[in-house]
């Protein structure tokens, strides 16, 4: 049986919950990219402090938990690291131009019902099937 | 103790990412890839994610966040360039890799070399984002 699901929709009602933590306690939108962006940018110095412990809590968690409930997991990352180079400045300048990723448009946008949140999460999911079907299926690149 | 919920949401966020999958660039492509083997997971992920935030977002109603301040006014309408040029630049990167900013972060430990090079592309480019940002405004405004 699969139960991949029941990890994606477990796995899901947990980001959410940290979303939900980090707009009714400390009032923001939880977007990975804005975080990010805002920490290495240094634009409001009054947010630093809760950006860096929200990264910390982001990548010490998953260091922490993974050998224990799970280990298997790996990125399959591409080997091929010219990809790998132009697809993160495409994500980091794309998130920061549309000011919102999967998370900040995705998750926060699309649950209060914004236009802007649902707009985006429509180009770049139309983008990124573009993608994958043509260096896929068309050119077999990844 | 903006930090310590801060790092809750965070520690949340992430643990969330590692048992979804969706820091495994199989799968997060593979749901992109709707001619392929398609794997339904991501849909779950974001079906899972939304359901609490609809709850939270109602909860905002006539009240203040816990530490003090205001919620996020309410979400702008209207829709610019920036907004559908950017998407669909993170797009491409996001089909090419499979990782998009939240997962990049979430799988440094355990993503190899590949996974830091990805978030030191991932950081220059934000880094040049404001500029690039500003040549597409003199682009709209010479259209």
């Amino acid at each position: 049986m699969n139960v991949e699901w029941m990890w994606g929709l477990a796995g899901g009602l947990l980001i959410g919950l940290g979303a939900a933590v980090y707009l009714l306690c400390n009032g923001r939108i939880m977007g990975a990219s804005g975080i990010l962006g805002g920490l290495v940018e240094r634009n409001d110095r009054s947010a630093m402090t809760e950006r860096l412990a929200f990264v910390i809590g982001l990548i010490g968690m998953p260091f922490l938990l993974r050998p224990l409930i799970a280990p298997q997991t790996q990125t399959h990352l591409t080997p091929d690291l010219a990809i790998v180079i132009l697809a993160g400045l495409l994500v980091g300048v794309g998130t920061r131009i549309a000011n919102g990723c999967t998370s900040g448009h995705g998750v926060c946008g699309i649950s209060r019902f914004s236009l802007r949140g649902i707009v985006a999460t429509v180009f770049y999911i139309l983008a990124g099937g573009l993608t994958v079907v043509l260096f896929r299926q068309v050119l077999g690149v990844i | 103790m903006r930090s310590v919920f801060a790092f809750l949401a965070g520690g949340l966020f992430g643990t969330g990412l590692l048992i979804s999958g969706m820091t495994n660039t199989t799968k997060v492509q593979g749901w992109l890839d709707v001619f392929g083997n398609w794997d339904p997971t991501l849909a779950f992920v974001m079906g899972g994610a939304i359901l609490p935030m609809l709850v939270a977002w109602q909860m905002t109603r006539n009240r203040t966040p816990l530490v003090g301040g205001k919620f996020p006014a309410p979400p702008r309408v209207e829709l610019d360039r920036r907004l559908i040029v950017g998407s669909v630049l993170f797009g491409v990167g996001w089909g090419l890799a499979g990782l998009c900013p939240g997962p990049a972060m979430a799988s440094l430990s355990y993503g190899g070399v590949g996974g830091i090079v990805f978030l030191i592309a991932m950081i220059a480019g934000m880094l040049a984002a404001p500029k690039l940002g500003a040549q597409l405004d003199r682009m709209a405004d010479a259209a």
